[in-house]
């Protein structure tokens, strides 16, 4: 990074961090950390769609519609999700090779699971045989992601149900008296209103979707922790920067990593409470209406 | 291929230790769904001691860390604050990373602590098991969670109560254990529960992480992947670590429903307050 940098071991202190901390896999350090923003910009969405359509499957009337909203929240919820996180991307990389292969290989006689093995013929292996490891890294992230947004659009559903039945039954009448269809009272009245219930509880599985981030390192993707323990271990003088371990003072500054994201997002959440409180029928709402008319 | 009955011998008891069965565990072609059903369910053994020490100490410690940070002294009420933010804003995976490479960094040897008359030696290495070190990060992790729930718990005790404890003279330890604390436990119950049944599901992340699981004896999730890594079949082991899990999670609801009544035995029914599941695993 640095000129001085040819020789580290003739360096002073200063000098020695200043390159030590801006050598290349450091570098590679810093950007896992973006990989953590990206998984939890990428999964927010997602998970919030998925629990979207979970609500209102459980809404809807149409029975079947409803009883497979009310399983998949209930199932995901039921079982511990460290679980979920290492069997979906397994389970759904070998369905995605099932199907492809059944599409791709028609004429293949031997059994898929041998024994220990899960065979499926060259054009089924996803990602392809012979794909750039860049590829390959993006196709564990996108596993990865889809397990995060199944879990965490379980947690949102249900929370968001809630949020639509907590609608006062009175405005949904109201709605109804003035003539509006099922789906146009929800879509102007239920949907506006509800975000000031689902706050709380979306504020809480988004603190819950950051702790659950460092999981990405057992799905094998180069994440903070992985760098942590790479860069923190002892290295000998065999290295260019030997140092005895440093491991603990990684992890520190992963804690305050963080402790910073979490304690950010509390804040965030509190102001997004005041302003979707506004003019709303609640106790925060009132006391911005009174405050206002003072 | 083995007998259930085999499977059973072989492996129920190993997560103990290699005196306690089998000396090395099933491999390859050679794993039936016995192996899988047994030697899962004795690895529960462990997630029973991590989770069942955790919340006993980290009841009582938490019961202090809420008093503390429920206290109008700052040299109280600021530590309190400050452990229970740490432990509840960083992922407890990263804890468990954080405690271990700190453990590791202590002499071996132990260290000395003179107190003048004698030297108390503090045995440090083990610390770097999971038996003892992951237990610490464990009842730590679920005093602060804990600590937090008390504390609301506490600003929400019925202010007539408190009156009637002044109108009868009770002052001081009497007045907490009488009083403050029945009613503390009895708003608190209901999420302790869930604190609970996260941190029995949390046990799985114990050798998942930095502490090494010693001549492979290992929780159930441990086993759990250990089949799956095996077999590269997740179907049939995560379904089955799933199962236990569920029944783990209903007992601890049976007993903690029990005490529920216990604490409000003195309101009529439909004031009493209801444990419902509300599952949130991660922390």
């Amino acid at each position: 990074m640095f000129h001085f940098c040819a020789d580290p071991s003739i360096l002073p202190d200063w000098q020695w961090f200043a390159c030590y901390l801006t050598s290349g896999t450091h570098l590679a350090f810093y950007r896992s950390f973006l990989v953590v923003i990206v998984l939890l910009l990428v999964v927010a969405p997602l998970a919030l769609g998925m629990g979207m359509l979970g609500a209102l499957a459980q809404r809807s009337q149409v029975l079947p519609l409803s009883l497979l909203g009310r399983g998949y929240v209930n199932l995901v919820r039921g079982v511990p999700d460290i679980v979920f996180f290492l069997f979906v991307p397994i389970a759904l990389g070998q369905g995605i090779e099932w199907v492809l292969h059944q599409v791709n290989c028609p004429d293949w006689d031997q059994p898929i699971r041998q024994g220990d093995d899960f065979v499926v013929c060259r054009e089924a292996k996803m990602p392809p045989i012979g794909a750039s490891a860049w590829v390959r890294n993006v196709y564990g992230f996108a596993m990865a992601a889809v397990a995060f947004a199944l879990v965490f659009g379980a947690f949102v559903a249900n929370t968001l149900y809630g949020a639509m039945q907590a609608v006062p039954r009175a405005q949904i009448e109201t709605a109804e008296a003035y003539g509006l269809t099922r789906a146009q009272a929800f879509r102007r009245i239920v949907l506006p209103q509800m975000w000031v219930f689902a706050l709380p509880g979306l504020s809480n599985i988004w603190q819950i979707l950051i702790k659950a981030t460092p999981l990405l390192f057992l799905l094998g993707i180069q994440d903070a922790v992985f760098w942590a323990r790479e860069l923190g271990g002892a290295k000998t003088s065999l290295f260019t920067y030997p140092h005895p371990d440093w491991r603990v003072w990684y992890f520190l500054v992963l804690l305050v990593f963080y402790l910073l994201l979490t304690w950010a997002s509390e804040r965030g959440f509190g102001w997004l409470t005041t302003r979707v409180s506004r003019g709303q029928a609640t106790a925060e709402g009132e006391r911005q209406r009174r405050r206002a008319a003072a | 291929m083995r007998t259930c009955a085999e499977s059973f011998a072989g492996y129920f008891l190993r997560p103990l230790g290699r005196e306690h069965g089998e000396n090395l565990l099933p491999r390859g072609l050679d794993i039936t769904f016995c192996d899988q059903a047994f030697l899962i369910a004795g690895g529960l053994i462990w997630n029973l001691y991590f989770a069942g020490i955790a919340i006993l100490v980290g009841f009582f410690l938490a019961t202090g860390v809420a008093l503390a940070k429920f206290s109008e002294r700052a040299w109280l009420n600021r530590p309190a604050s400050a452990f229970v933010f740490v432990f509840r804003g960083s992922p407890l995976f990263i804890q468990f990373f954080f405690f271990y490479s700190a453990f590791v960094l202590l002499p071996r040897a132990g260290l000395e602590i003179p107190l003048g008359f004698t030297t108390l030696t503090l045995h440090t290495s083990a610390l770097t098991t999971a038996q003892v070190g992951a237990l610490i990060v464990l009842i730590l992790n679920t005093t602060a969670y804990s600590a937090e729930l008390f504390y609301g718990a506490l600003r929400a005790i019925p202010k007539g109560d408190l009156e009637a404890a002044d109108a009868y003279g009770l002052t001081g330890l009497g007045r907490f254990r009488r009083i403050v604390w029945p009613n503390m436990l009895r708003l608190a119950w209901p999420s302790y529960t869930n604190e609970a049944i996260f941190l029995t599901h949390s046990t799985t992340l114990v050798f998942l992480s930095a502490f090494p699981a010693r001549q492979q004896s290992g929780e159930a999730f441990y086993y759990a992947r250990y089949f799956v890594d095996q077999t590269f079949n997740p179907f049939v082991a995560y379904p089955l670590v799933a199962f236990y899990f569920i029944l783990l999670t209903l007992a601890i609801i049976a007993g903690f429903g029990l005490v529920n009544l216990r604490l409000n035995r003195h309101l009529p029914r439909p004031q009493r307050a209801r444990i419902r599941f509300r599952p949130q695993y991660i922390r």
